[in-house]
Parts: structure tokens; C-alpha cells; sequence
């Protein structure tokens, strides 16, 4: 059931939130669908952020990669729409460009 | 993890656009395209947060500026563009992504595109590239309502005036100025062909608006001949809302 | 808790309007998903009861139409605390889909056209307390809310009125639909603040 609709942002919207989670920077990993086997990256996914939780859909087939619900002091996670995310740890947080003291 | 800065500046882009300087006195650093979060609370509790790009490039100073449209219903965007004060305090959480990102050290040729307040991250890219004398070749498509909406102008003049490996190009979509060239309208291919980076270059195309200005344009460049691989997005909510 | 921002209030409901605990009042109508809005043409359109194993009953739109319709005025409480009151909606009643079906199951499971659930006990879905809707203030109803036909269950918290209604499952056991399995609550009164798993 394809849709016209442009009602999502990518996963550039969720790192925010995911980075209570992890250390890492999630935009740039790279996620494989459990569904249709797209490998993307993270900030391609298409977010729904407005509803009660936070859901992750692959750009391709539009299955759920992850969702995420906050319960007052927990997180609720289920990834169980990846087959993997992939994590580039070569750079410990992400750097900047300048030398701060 | 939240941290607290206070606001020193205000600056307003537009009627309805606001740029915010806050000093931020354990700001890690970031680089250019990244974002924030901004929460505020109300003395009940209550709390709400929004994500906005960072419009200063990397610095020294410790200063983060974001620039917010202020959207006509918005529960955030008012207090920020037209309650916030300077002295005022705000927790800020960030900086946010390492995808959308580009780096001082890049020097292949960049084709951004920004759709109305998309041009944030996209201008600290541009202030990046100029703090660093960096001659990557930069080319700007800025598509934007009418001439009023329209943020940096002056800065973006000055800059390409004296730069030539910066170009910048403007998009009308509702209302051109006088004798522009170009009827107003969107983005098409023609537009693409006669002003960005031909795909034989391999630019780095960094893409940012509202969700269905960021589909039609990158597809619009893959047709053109770009890698989806080279292409870099990122979305606003339909009214330029992060959220 | 995050440090007081000087002068920001949020929301704010005038003080003599009763709302479940932690709710705000909107005039408008949000719209929230968890996907894109599916288009589902009307020939194509139908509403399956079934119970895991058999088809029990099922409407094309045509009969579903045919079937006997009410105008409700309810309330609305989102569990992200926004409520909307004195919303009109036209609909079947749950009583009449469910009239001639003989079970002893006291569980469903509401299935929408994409991927989302959402279970609710039977004895809910009962004795005019839900409809699937088919227009909401006087029109159609948008795809954006649902349409072309969504349930409608005001006494719950907003996300079991599923949008997109395709069918729904009879079960004897309580299964967690899509918010369910994910930290919401099982049942979610917004009247005892029944939001998360866990709350009474």
C-alpha cells in the first residue's frame, strides 16, 4: 500500500533521542532491513517522531526497522526490524574541527 | 546529556526568523551540519524539546548560534524568536549526527541545496569552508518563498563576492524580485542542469528542507546522474519544524 | 527535571474544563502516526471479523455502508495528552457488526491497513461505546485521520481508536498490539492515567 505522504523525517531527526542510548554516532551506521535486506544509513530511514513513540521505517519497503518508547525513566527499544546496524567507531565521538582547550 | 547555556545575542534574519548566539561554556565542539536539541520546561513540569542545526561553524569561542523559524501554531518557535532574552538561560543537548556532516578536510567539490530554513546547517558548512580559507568548490541552490524569506543574504553576497569557487544561486518559488530571470516556481531539472555541479564531478551533494523538497530534489540529482551514495539529506518537518 | 525556561508556559487549558489527569485542551486535531497514511481505495476496502482461524463475517465498503449508522459527539484524549472535545463523528456501531457473531472470546485484536494493532477486551468494543467511523465533522473522513473508516473507542486513550480499520480477531487471550508491546498500557483509561505499562 505505497503513499504520497511526507509526513516522516530521517533518522538525522532521532539521534537525539538515540543518544541517551549510545555513545556512537547513530546517523552514519549502517542498518540492514530484516524485511527486504536494503542496507542504508541510519539517517536515511524514514522517522515517524510525532506519535506516541518513535518509529524507524526502511526508505525501500517502508517496514519497521526499530521503534522506541519512553516510559517516564525507561526507554523501550525494539530492533527486531534490522538484521544489523553497522558502527563506525574509528572516531570516539564525534570530532570537531577546532582544538578547544 | 543536557548542558546549560546563556543566551548573549539575538539577531533576527527575517520578520519571522531569529538567529540565537548562547555561550556554552563545556560545548565539546561540532562540526558543520550538525544540530541541537533545545528543552525548555514550564514551571509545572512540563517540557518540550525541539532539534535545530547549528548555524556557526566550528570555533574556538564556545558559541553555538541556531537560527528558528517562528511557525504561526508552534508551541516552541514563538518563545524562542520572540520571549527569549538575552541572559536568559537554555539547556541545550548535542552537537547531534556525524551523516549529514562536512568536514574542513573534505576538498571535493559540494553541491548544497536548501529549502527555506533548510539553509542552516548548510550555511554553517559555508561559514566553515570560509573560517578555514578552504578551496573546496561550493555551489549553493536556495530555494526560498519570496525574497523576504531569505536568510544571510548579505553575508552570503559578501562571500561569494570575494570567493569565486563559491556560487550561490536563489530559487523563488512563490515571488521573484523584479525582472528576475526566472518565473517563480520549484525546483525542476531544468534548474538543476543549469546550476549545479554536472555529476561527471562527483560532488558531495548535501540536501536539506522540508521532507518533500528533500524527495524531489535528490530525486532530481540521482536523475542527473548523482550516486545515491554522494547524496547527503536531511529533513524538516513540512512546516520547517524539526519535530 | 530540566531547569525552569523564564516565561515559557507550554499548553495551557482554561481552569473550568474537565479533562482526564494530565491532559491539555486543543482546538485542533492533531494528526500522529506511526507510518505512512495508506491509500486504500473504496473496491477494495473491507472490514474482516475472524477468529484466527475463520473468517466470521466480512463487509465490502457497499454493505458496510448499507449497514445502519449513528452521529456520536465524544471527546478525544491522546495518550501525548492532548484532548478534543465535543468531536462529531458518523458510524457503525460495534453492536451492530458484532450482532450476529456467536463467541466466547473476550479479546480483539484491531488490525489497520499497513502494519499497526491494537488490542482491546470485547466487553469494550460493546453497549455503544465504539463505532467504526466513516466521516468526522460532517465530511469524509480524511486519510490523515484514518479514513476511509477508522475505529472509534472514546473511553480509551486515542490510540486504540485505530485508523485504517481493516478487521479485527477475536481471541481468548490478551494480546499487545503495536503501543502495547512497546510500553503502553494493555487497557489505557485516560480517566485513572492508565498511559504506560505498569500503571494502575
Amino acid at each position: 500500500m505505497s503513499s504520497n505522504n511526507y509526513d516522516y523525517l530521517d533518522g538525522n531527526a532521532a539521534a537525539g533521542e538515540l543518544s541517551t542510548l549510545f555513545a556512537m554516532d547513530i546517523t552514519a551506521a549502517e542498518g540492514q532491513c530484516a524485511h527486504c535486506g536494503a542496507k542504508r544509513r541510519f539517517a536515511e530511514a524514514h522517522l515517524y517522531m510525532r506519535g506516541p513513540g518513535v518509529v524507524a521505517r526502511c526508505a525501500v519497503c517502508e517496514n519497521v526497522l526499530f521503534r522506541l518508547v519512553n516510559v517516564r525513566e525507561r526507554v523501550f527499544l525494539d530492533v527486531r526490524g534490522m538484521t544489523y546496524l553497522s558502527i563506525d567507531t574509528s572516531h570516539v565521538r564525534t570530532s570537531s574541527d577546532s582544538a578547544l582547550a | 546529556m543536557w548542558r546549560v547555556g546563556t543566551v548573549v545575542a539575538l539577531h533576527d534574519e527575517t520578520a519571522t526568523a531569529r538567529t540565537i548566539t548562547v555561550e556554552v561554556r563545556d560545548w565539546p565542539g561540532h562540526v558543520a551540519g550538525q544540530h541541537l536539541d533545545v528543552r525548555l520546561t514550564a514551571p509545572d513540569g512540563y517540557s518540550a524539546v525541539r532539534s535545530y542545526s547549528i548555524a556557526s561553524p566550528p570555533n574556538s569561542e564556545r558559541l553555538v548560534k541556531i537560527t528558528i523559524e517562528r511557525l504561526p501554531n508552534g508551541e516552541v518557535s514563538p518563545y524562542l524568536t520572540q520571549e527569549v532574552m538575552v541572559g536568559d538561560r537554555l539547556e541545550l543537548r548535542g552537537p547531534i549526527g556525524g551523516w549529514f556532516v562536512w568536514r574542513s578536510q573534505q576538498t571535493e567539490p559540494v553541491q548544497l541545496v536548501a529549502g527555506g530554513s533548510g539553509i542552516v546547517p548548510l550555511m554553517a558548512m559555508i561559514r566553515s569552508r570560509s573560517s578555514v580559507g578552504s578551496k573546496a568548490p561550493f555551489r549553493l541552490l536556495y530555494s526560498v518563498r519570496e525574497p523576504g524569506a531569505v536568510y544571510y543574504r548579505d553575508e552570503l553576497e559578501a562571500l561569494s563576492a570575494q570567493d569565486c569557487s563559491l556560487v550561490v544561486t536563489y530559487a523563488y518559488t512563490r515571488a521573484a524580485p523584479k525582472n528576475w530571470p526566472r518565473a517563480p516556481g520549484r525546483i525542476d531539472a531544468a534548474m538543476i542542469a543549469g546550476t549545479a555541479w554536472p555529476a561527471n564531478l562527483v560532488s558531495t551533494c548535501y540536501i536539506c528542507g522540508p521532507t518533500p523538497f528533500v524527495e524531489s530534489v535528490a530525486e532530481l540529482l540521482t536523475a542527473s546522474g548523482n550516486d545515491r551514495d554522494n547524496i547527503r539529506t536531511e529533513r524538516f518537518g513540512p512546516t520547517g519544524d524539526r519535530k | 527535571m530540566g531547569i525552569i525556561s523564564r516565561g515559557f508556559s507550554g499548553r495551557r487549558t482554561p481552569t473550568d474544563i474537565k479533562l482526564p489527569p494530565g491532559q491539555y485542551l486543543t482546538t485542533d486535531f492533531p494528526v500522529l502516526s506511526a507510518g505512512p497514511t495508506p491509500h486504500v481505495p473504496l473496491e477494495k476496502w473491507e472490514f474482516v471479523i475472524d477468529d484466527g482461524k475463520n473468517v466470521l463475517q466480512r463487509w465490502d465498503w457497499k454493505s458496510f455502508r448499507d449497514l445502519p449508522s449513528q452521529t456520536v459527539t465524544v471527546d478525544l484524549h491522546c495518550v501525548t495528552r492532548w484532548s478534543k472535545l465535543g468531536t462529531s463523528w458518523e458510524g457503525v456501531s460495534l453492536d451492530t457488526l458484532l450482532a450476529d457473531i456467536k463467541t466466547d472470546a473476550s479479546y480483539t485484536l484491531v488490525r489497520s491497513y499497513g502494519d499497526y494493532t491494537t488490542n482491546l477486551p470485547l466487553r469494550d468494543l460493546l453497549n455503544k461505546q465504539a463505532w467504526i467511523a466513516f466521516r468526522y465533522d460532517g465530511q469524509d473522513l480524511a486519510a490523515e485521520h484514518g479514513g476511509p473508516a477508522r475505529l472509534l473507542v472514546p473511553h480509551l486513550y486515542l490510540w486504540k481508536s485505530a485508523k485504517w480499520v481493516r478487521g479485527m480477531t477475536l481471541m481468548n487471550e490478551d494480546k499487545p498490539g503495536f503501543w502495547e508491546s512497546l510500553g503502553y498500557h494493555i487497557y489505557g483509561d485516560p480517566w485513572r492515567e492508565q498511559r504506560y505499562s505498569g500503571d494502575q
